[in-house]
């Protein structure tokens, strides 16, 4: 029987070419021992066993790639013809019971890693448990190109049933409409488009976000930069909110940037009802920063060894699990609560290659000769 | 606005219209100053100058421009200019612009600067003995006693030289030792400024958001000699308890009496009173400013500081709480502070370039943090005592009302002052100076009080176009963020430097002079004009320090961070912005105070 899913993190399937991109970042991750939701991958071929069947003689790729980059109207209508038939295709019945069979075990806690993701869990069973069903294209996550935020991704999904649709969705949504303009802009081929489906135990944060560990401004290497709001990060990458901003020095750890962000909207999710809700922040949320200090000095060292183990700068999703933000700080080590959701090379700095601020001299006091010698 | 005040546009302090009587006419401003930008020098000169401590501008700013424009040729920097207004010192430092002439000038210093880097060891080892010898002469200065007859050895020797002459040579051997000492003072240290700011500022290249101070602390020297006044105390405490007199130590002893007391304690008291005497010198000729006013008087003139701090390092001994200075931890933090920042630069070349900057900065930081207690503290004491000296002479001849008096004369006029007297003796009439002298004294005293009262512009003059000299960052902490934050002054929040990090909030604590010292609780906030080596002692107590004056290298930031205590320096006015008994807030990362209440 072919292997249609695999544990995330498993290292049978973990390239980006089987599981894409995203799948394969995470997939890392766990295995450098970094605190991710577990979960399982709807593997690239499982997409391209369906594309096969629902596209046979490449008609439908071929008239996506003779679409022209600046033709929107062109783009909005093959493209919708093309979700449509993808959402719409019945999956192959192996595909579904690996699937079916992947969540059961996830939703039991028994077959999907062993990091615990909330502080209690209500109920278990598949029907109940809600899980985040996100697209893990084979192109994505690049060091070249960020094709951020392309295709979809369904936050508080329960139930088998479900889950199968939203694997369908995501699959679609190779083919929005923007991830098709993008595709013919840059040129990239139509043939051979893959994508995984990456499924994870749900995350319910106390607060949310992003952090880069260099200066995103400045570039600086010796801080790590925190964005964060109460809540989901859903707010917060959607624009949503003002984040509260951090910036943490990698080498003493002081906190050496505090701004607290007016953070106007609260992403959450319900006990038994599908998605997120957007709600107005609670008055007495949004002027206080969302993470303490010791909050914010675990993320970064969470975020320096992320750094470390790929030897470049990173640009983290983060989570610090606690159920109510209205509740003081839970007690313990925070970096308890720190579960990672994303994690790629930075690419704005990287591509910049600025010289040497400084090569050596002949003798030391050269240095100060030098600078000495320009003019005020 | 893109201007300051100029200085033309500056009106006589209410009380104090004759302030310009006080001072020497190449101090006051031109009408073309007007032109130029000045800043108030609130670093070294936080109070209204009494005439005679002008003597610790006018040397300092002769000996600065001495070695940067004429010994060593700085290239793009001649010396610095200062002007007295209402009692305050404003300067500005005249830059080389030019860039044929820059060339020519670096020419010149390539040569003579890198021979001191390349010798910085032993010629500081030189520097010592030098220093070490006008300590000695200073000391040596004797103020003749004029008493009715000369001692017989005039006539026997045939010295041929009566003791009056003595009164002036003696002085002016005071003066133009004072003026030495500012020589040596000068001539290294530009030179050791400049390795921090060449580092300083590779730093703030390679990690755009490094702070000053943590850059500063991969430099810190660790077995420094400021910290050694300190240290004794605490020797001293332990030996207290040892000896078992520690009993006499309560808070708010008398130091008089306490002395009194042990000298009556058998064998413990006398091992104690030996080991204080020891102490004592050098390590007690700590000033308890920075050495620019004559009221800045050192441990030894006054024992309260000391008095002060001893009996909670024996409550410390007894608990068994009184550390040592931990080195070893001190030398491994920095090391791992600088390792770590290595290796985040982004190539081997890069390394190399930020090792040989540290490096020398580290060669050059024993001089730059020791200087100050051999030259501000340790022959300063001895020369505002011996001034003092000669000021009771005049005292006792009835020139002056008291020998303090003698600081509200500039140098020139107690030269004559002490003609007066040299005549006065000679002709064995009363000297005149009494009806000259003692009003304008009185004048002066009230005109110092009036100035005090005037709250100086942090700067005068036309915005500068450009104000990136790292000297003057680093020195005086003037940067252009600095200029537009002068020209809009925030209401509810004190600006200044972050010395030291973190954030605490609690009651301040305004003290003016060392002196009251003794009234700080546990938990205050310290709100002072300077933190001088001196206040260490207190550094214990209290929660976090706010002054007036300082930058990021100043000795009080880099005895906060040792202390882990948050300060901000360089605030420039909090002494007049908080008042005692305020819940403050202190940010040593921003470098800001807010007033909560």
């Amino acid at each position: 029987m072919n292997p249609w899913v695999v544990r995330l993190g498993a290292t049978s399937a973990s390239g980006a070419s089987a599981v894409g991109g995203k799948a394969a970042g995470l997939g890392e991750l766990i295995r450098a021992g970094m605190p991710v939701p577990p979960g399982y991958v709807v593997l690239a071929e499982a997409f391209g066993q369906t594309m096969a069947a629902v596209d046979p003689a490449g008609a439908l790729v071929r008239s996506v790639a003779d679409l022209g980059a600046s033709d929107a109207a062109g783009i909005a209508r093959v493209a919708a013809g093309v979700r449509e038939r993808i959402r719409c295709w019945p999956l192959p019945e192996e595909v579904t019971a690996q699937i079916a069979a992947a969540h059961e075990s996830l939703c039991s806690g028994t077959g999907s890693g062993s990091v615990s993701v909330s502080g209690s869990v209500s109920g278990s069973g598949a029907a109940a448990v809600p899980v985040a069903v996100r697209s893990s294209a084979t192109m994505e996550d690049s060091a070249a190109a960020s094709f951020a935020g392309l295709q979809d991704t369904y936050l508080a999904v329960r139930g088998t049933a479900a889950v199968l649709d939203s694997v369908r969705r995501c699959w679609a949504s190779l083919y929005n409409d923007e991830s098709v303009a993008y595709r013919r802009r840059l040129g990239l081929p139509e043939d051979g488009l893959a994508i995984g489906v990456v499924v994870q135990r749900m995350v319910r944060p106390r607060a949310a976000g992003v952090m880069f560990t260099r200066g995103p401004v400045t570039g600086d290497r010796s801080v790590v930069a925190i964005e964060g709001t109460w809540g989901l990060g859903s707010a917060l990458v959607a624009g949503e909110v003002t984040p509260d901003r951090f910036t943490v020095s990698k080498v003493t750890g002081e906190i050496t940037g505090r701004r607290v962000g007016a953070k106007l909207r609260l992403h959450s999710f319900g006990p038994n009802e599908p998605g997120i809700t957007s709600c107005v922040m609670p008055a007495s949320l949004r002027g206080r920063p969302c993470l303490t200090d010791d909050e914010a000095r675990a993320l970064s060292s969470v975020g320096r060894r992320v750094e470390e183990h790929y030897g470049v700068p990173q640009d983290i999703e983060w989570a610090l699990l606690g159920d109510d933000p209205a509740c003081p700080p839970m007690h313990g080590d925070p970096a308890d609560r720190i579960r990672l959701l994303q994690s790629r090379p930075e690419t704005v700095w990287a591509a910049r290659s600025p010289g040497p601020v400084a090569t050596p001299k002949p003798r030391a006091s050269d240095h100060i000769l030098a600078w000495l010698e320009k003019p005020l | 606005m893109d201007r300051f005040l100029l200085p033309s546009e500056i009106e006589d302090a209410p009380g104090a219209a004759d302030w310009r009587s006080m001072y020497p006419y190449f101090t006051r401003f031109q009408p073309e100053d007007d032109q130029r930008f000045w800043f108030y020098n609130s670093m070294h000169f936080p109070e209204p100058m009494p005439a005679f401590d002008t003597i610790t501008a006018e040397v300092p700013y002769s000996a600065i421009g001495a070695n940067t424009a004429r010994v060593f040729v700085f290239p793009t920097t001649l010396g610095i200019e200062h002007r007295i207004v209402n009692g305050r010192v404003y300067i500005t430092a005249i830059p080389v612009l030019d860039p044929s002439e820059i060339g020519r000038r670096a020419a010149i210093f390539g040569e003579r600067a890198s021979y001191y880097y390349e010798n910085w060891d032993s010629l500081y080892e030189g520097w010592k003995v030098r220093m070490r010898s006008l300590i000695d002469e200073i000391s040596a200065i004797t103020v003749p006693s004029l008493p009715e007859f000369e001692d017989a050895s005039v006539v026997f020797s045939s010295t041929g030289v009566a003791q009056n002459h003595y009164l002036r040579e003696n002085f002016h051997k005071c003066i133009d030792l004072f003026s030495k000492m500012w020589h040596h003072h000068t001539e290294m240290l530009m030179l050791g400024y400049g390795a921090y700011v060449v580092f300083f500022q590779f730093c703030r290249q390679a990690f755009p958001e490094i702070s000053d101070q943590t850059a500063a602390r991969m430099v810190a020297g660790i077995d420094v000699i400021m910290y050694r006044p300190d240290d004794e105390l605490r020797g001293l405490a332990r030996l207290a308890v040892e000896a078992g007199v520690d009993d006499l130590f309560t808070e708010g002893c008398s130091p008089g009496f306490v002395l009194a007391a042990l000298a009556s304690r058998g064998e413990g008291g006398k091992r104690w009173l030996a080991a204080f005497e020891e102490a004592r010198e050098p390590w007690f000729n700590v000033s308890t400013g920075d050495g620019f006013y004559h009221h800045h008087r050192s441990w030894a003139d006054d024992l309260t500081v000391p008095f002060t701090a001893l009996p909670r390092y024996v409550a410390q001994v007894r608990s068994g709480s009184l550390g040592v200075r931990p080195t070893e931890e001190l030398r491994a933090e920095r090391e791992r502070l600088s390792s770590a920042y290595r290796s985040l630069l982004s190539s081997a070349e890069e390394q190399a370039a930020f090792d040989q900057m540290l490096g020398l900065c580290r060669r050059v930081f024993p001089f730059v943090e020791d200087h100050k207690f051999y030259c501000e503290h340790w022959f300063t004491s001895q020369f505002f005592g011996k001034i003092r000296e000669f000021g009771a002479l005049l005292a006792r001849f009835g020139v002056l009302a008291e020998a303090e008096d003698v600081f509200q004369l500039h140098h020139t006029e107690v030269d004559q002052a002490l003609s007066d007297v040299m005549l006065a003796w000679a002709a064995g009439g009363p000297p005149l100076g009494g009806a000259h002298w003692q009003p304008i004294v009185s004048s002066r005293k009230r005109m110092l009080a009036a100035l005090r009262e005037w709250s100086p512009p942090p700067a005068l003059g036309p915005v500068p176009e450009a104000l990136n000299d790292p000297a003057v960052r680093m020195l005086w902490g003037v940067t252009q963020e600095r200029i537009e934050a002068w020209l809009s002054p925030s209401s509810d929040e004190v600006r200044g430097f972050g010395a030291s990090s973190g954030v605490v909030e609690g009651p301040a604590r305004v003290l003016m002079d060392v002196n009251q010292i003794g009234e700080i609780r546990d938990g205050e906030i310290l709100v002072c004009p300077v933190t001088a080596p001196s206040w260490a002692p207190v550094f214990g107590k209290i929660k976090a320090a706010v002054s007036d004056i300082g930058g990021s290298m100043s000795h009080a930031a880099i005895v906060a961070r040792e202390y882990g205590l948050p300060a901000v320096v360089g605030t420039g006015d909090a002494t007049k912005r908080i008042r005692t008994g305020q819940r403050i807030r202190v940010d040593g990362d921003r470098g800001t105070v807010q007033v909560l209440d």
